[in-house]
């Protein structure tokens, strides 16, 4: 009874954080851009603006909830809820303290990998079905950009399941009580971080929204709370990225007793995910042609070059210390 | 400083197309602003046109402008011949430092005139422009069609004959079946531009970019024939932004027309008064005091670094930078503030008057000004640092839209774009108006001509404007700002208390308009964007009788297919946003 319970309680905690935490970057993305742009962000809504995410929810949904007329309506409304469900599922193997966690799979990273696969598909079905040029453009600049990083982004970890011995993301942030990854793996978290922007299409990787090129790329046809899912699950990436980062890179919730591992865990995340608006506040928007060939050209070798390396490492070092 | 060479002088080349063509085929015409300009009759016309563009020594290579006067109405013309309608080839030469003006008469039941396009690509254009304003018709054109009216408009804009105001005509409507009608006339029809709908394997994309998208800047349209990605050619659609300033010139006094002429180009402010003030001064033969004219130029270098920096920040952001818009946008605020405070108005200040300024400088003027050229180098430099040597900024510009001195000549192009190609050709420097030779300053070329170049020009451009500023701001002149010319409008205010000359001027010039004595001018100058200059003809009215806005960004955009051929659509915004146009200068 009470473990079920507690499941519950978890799972709901889990949600309400991936949630409230989106919502939340909706507004600290505005304000930590207008900071770094010499402007305000949102301000009006409640004390710093920070009711600003509730106003734009109410005009979301009060919005027409409209398919035009030429789109394959099962799938147009379909995708939306794709990349929501995919993301949050993804959220289940993330261990945010000892014993918080919704399920210890020994799988994890795994099931992160392939949960993520799954969004490229609301990203390629919204883009088809919306019978858009410019939302087919989108649409296949991210089938082929998603693709080709999920290559190195799941090469780049390998490095790490190797240290950690295990694919169980609880595992992973044990095996780092000495030193975090980020350290040992310093070239596979830096192409885990490219590959994970990549995979969240978020500038300089936004090639397939691409404003000033395709006016809004895959989701150009979408108004209302079917573009709001969109958005959501934009920041909903994000904050699974981060936290995904620290738990492979940066211990997890792992740190200094005064304060207690959650709060350790989503500190680290939220230095991460400002790192994350920093960056897209700073750096313009490569063509697609040359996203390919940085990806296949530099961040491919390096990914084969640190699992090469790490594994001869792992090897050598564990036959020292064989039986 | 190399002013104008004296042995260029205009008899040369006359007596030289005289010997060539006979006696009796050129006739030449006198004009106020001392181009040479010739009547040719329309037999002659295309042969007269490709010995200057590659027959004679030192050629006149560049179709700088192509426009039409109605002349039916025209009362003074003296000396020229017979002629319903005029079609006026304007070329510049690089190598005389000279333009000539070559002329052919049209007589009305024969409007048809040889087409141009074979000589000059640049042509086309500027021919179907006369085409559409005027009904003139030229054989050969690949594509005479409307250009800036809708497809269905009835008659000709510029003919003296075409109604100028709405109460002219009966009251506008547009029934549901006009409506369906004017929308099926935007449907692109690719057999129409000669485009194959498919190449031996695929099926090409035809994909609507504009007038509606944040990549053009403004309402244009461009269409685009895509394989994949890559463009295999583009048609560019103008006249959304059309609002008819050259037919209102017709219906405003010299004076009152001033205030149009700032919304021409609207990043441009004051520095479309100027090319507009210092063509009627031409035609007036109005000198303008020193302080005056060291004003207009503090004004016009201001807006000139306005204008870059809008250019700027949204060709960052093009390329995907969300940040450099908002730093160029609040120095472009202090660049506004400090006109606001000078002329009382921000974008559209209407500050130049024929014969020099609205009003004096306020006390205490170059207290902000020194302010702005204390603290905006510094940003300037970081603006450096965050774009033009960011890397990626770099591998999306670099080779990308590239074009070369003779291509850009051949379109037309002028201003930045010229010079990024490495031809350093500046108004300001080559025909020194309004003062421009006494002051210090570089003209910044390129190489390559690419996106990347055209950049770098911009951003050197803004450099030597600050140092124009300030020497502006250290050596002001004091004294009048207005001349004392009696066609100065409105004339010096304190003047008219006193003498009833002046009071009586200043209520004909401000109730009636000045009357501009007859005859022609055009000015150039090196406006923001490039070339602006106003061709005027007056009739010894109120009211101008014809005026020409030659404006640079018309015949940029013209270039815009040619140099994204084989291109992707990033590119193109890339393209676009290199080439820095701004819609209401290309329609007018």
């Amino acid at each position: 009874m009470s473990l079920t319970l507690k499941m519950i309680l978890i799972v709901a905690g889990v949600l309400a954080a991936a949630l409230g935490s989106a919502a939340g970057l909706v507004w600290l993305e505005r304000r930590l851009l207008g900071f770094w742009q010499e402007r305000y962000g949102p301000n009006r809504v409640g004390p710093f603006g920070i009711f600003q995410v509730l106003a734009d929810m109410i005009k979301l949904f009060l919005k027409e909830d409209w398919v035009p007329p030429f789109a394959d309506k099962p799938v147009f409304v379909l995708a939306p809820a794709i990349i929501i469900a995919a993301v949050l599922m993804s959220f289940a193997v993330i261990p945010f303290a000892p014993g918080l966690f919704v399920a210890d799979l020994n799988i994890g990273l795994l099931f992160f990998l392939s949960m993520s696969s799954l969004a490229v598909y609301s990203v390629i079905l919204g883009a088809w079905a919306s019978n858009n040029k410019y939302a087919l453009l989108g649409g296949l600049r991210a089938a082929a950009q998603m693709m080709s990083y999920e290559v190195f982004m799941g090469l780049s970890l390998m490095g790490v399941v190797m240290l950690a011995g295990s694919f169980s993301l609880r595992d992973i942030v044990l095996a780092q009580e000495r030193t975090w990854f980020v350290l040992p793996q310093f070239a596979g978290f830096a192409v885990f971080l490219v590959a994970g922007a990549a995979e969240m299409r978020r500038l300089p990787f936004d090639l397939p929204e691409a404003e000033n090129e395709l006016v809004a790329g895959y989701h150009s046809e979408y108004s209302g709370m079917k573009f709001g899912m969109f958005y959501i699950g934009e920041y909903l990436g994000l904050t699974l990225i981060s936290a995904l980062i620290v738990t492979l890179f940066f211990g997890g919730w792992l740190g200094p007793a005064f304060l207690p591992p959650p709060v350790w865990f989503f500190l680290k995340t939220g230095v991460l995910i400002a790192f994350f608006i920093l960056v897209r506040g700073s750096l313009p928007r490569p063509r697609y042609d040359q996203l390919m060939a940085f990806g296949w050209k530099v961040l491919l070798p390096i990914a084969v070059l640190n699992l090469l390396v790490t594994a001869a490492v792992v090897l050598l070092a564990g036959n020292k210390a064989g039986p | 400083m190399s002013a104008r060479e004296p042995d260029a002088g205009p008899a040369g080349i006359v007596d030289e197309l005289k010997a060539g063509f006979g006696q009796a085929s050129i006739e030449a015409q006198a004009t106020r602003d001392a181009f040479p300009t010739l009547w040719v009759p329309k037999d002659r016309l295309l042969d007269v046109l490709a010995h200057l563009k590659s027959g004679a020594a030192r050629p006149y290579r560049m179709l700088y402008d192509l426009t039409a006067i109605d002349e039916r109405e025209r009362e003074h013309r003296e000396g020229q011949p017979g002629s319903d309608f005029t079609v006026v080839y304007h070329l510049l030469s690089f190598d005389r430092n000279d333009d000539i003006r070559v002329k052919v008469a049209l007589k009305e039941g024969d409007l048809a005139l040889p087409s141009a396009t074979g000589l000059w690509p640049s042509a086309n254009w500027y021919e179907r422009e006369i085409y559409d304003m005027f009904g003139l018709t030229f054989d050969g054109h690949p594509h005479l069609e409307r250009l800036l009216m809708p497809d269905g408009w009835t008659g000709h804009p510029l003919r003296k004959d075409h109604p100028a105001r709405a109460t002219d005509m009966p009251p506008f409507e547009i029934p549901e079946d006009k409506l369906e009608e004017d929308e099926k006339a935007l449907r692109f029809h690719p057999e129409r531009w000669g485009l194959p709908r498919r190449s031996g394997r695929s099926d090409y994309m035809f994909l609507n970019v504009g007038p509606q998208h944040p990549g053009t800047h403004g309402i244009l349209r461009v269409v685009l024939e895509l394989d994949g990605e890559d463009i295999v050619n583009a048609v560019c659609d103008i006249g959304f932004h059309h609002r008819g300033a050259e037919k209102m010139g017709e219906r405003q006094s010299w004076h009152t027309f001033i205030p149009y002429t700032d919304r021409v180009e609207y990043l441009g402010g004051v520095m479309n008064n100027l090319a507009y003030v210092l063509a009627v001064e031409k035609l007036a033969g109005i000198d303008v005091p020193d302080r005056a004219q060291v004003a207009r130029i503090m004004l016009c270098e201001l807006f000139r670094i306005s204008s870059h920096l809008v250019w700027y920040g949204t060709f960052a952001q093009d390329l995907g930078q969300l940040s450099p818009v908002f730093y160029m946008f609040t120095d472009r605020e202090k660049i506004l503030d400090i006109v606001a405070a000078i002329c009382g108005a921000r974008m559209h200040p209407n500050w130049f008057r024929i014969g020099g300024l609205a009003q004096d400088l306020p006390q205490g003027w170059d207290k902000p000004v020194r302010e702005f050229l204390r603290t905006f180098p510094r940003r300037l430099k970081e603006y450096d640092a965050l774009v033009m040597k960011n890397r990626i900024f770099k591998a999306r510009t670099a080779g990308i839209g590239a074009y070369t001195i003779d291509e850009a000549v051949e379109w037309g192009v002028t201003g930045p774009g010229l010079r990024a190609c490495g031809l350093e050709w500046d108004f300001r420097k080559k025909r020194p108006y309004s003062g421009y030779d006494r002051f210090d300053f570089d003209i910044p070329t390129g190489r390559n001509g690419d996106c990347y170049d055209r950049a770098q020009v911009r951003v050197a451009e803004i450099r030597q404007s600050l140092r124009i500023i300030e020497q502006c701001v250290a050596n002001m002149p004091g004294g009048d700002t207005k001349s004392r010319h009696p066609l100065a409008t409105p004339p010096p205010k304190e003047r008219t208390l006193t003498d009833i000359e002046t009071l009586i001027g200043h209520f004909l010039g401000v109730g009636w308009g000045p009357v501009i004595p007859p005859g022609e001018a055009f000015h150039g100058i090196e406006a923001t964007k490039g070339n602006n200059g106003y061709y005027l003809v007056s009739d010894g009215g109120v009211l101008p009788y014809r005026l020409r806005i030659r404006t640079p960004s018309f015949a940029h955009i013209q270039m815009v297919p040619t140099i994204s051929r084989g291109h992707t659509i990033p590119d193109l915004t890339a393209i676009l946003g290199s080439v820095d146009y701004v819609l209401s200068d290309v329609d007018r």
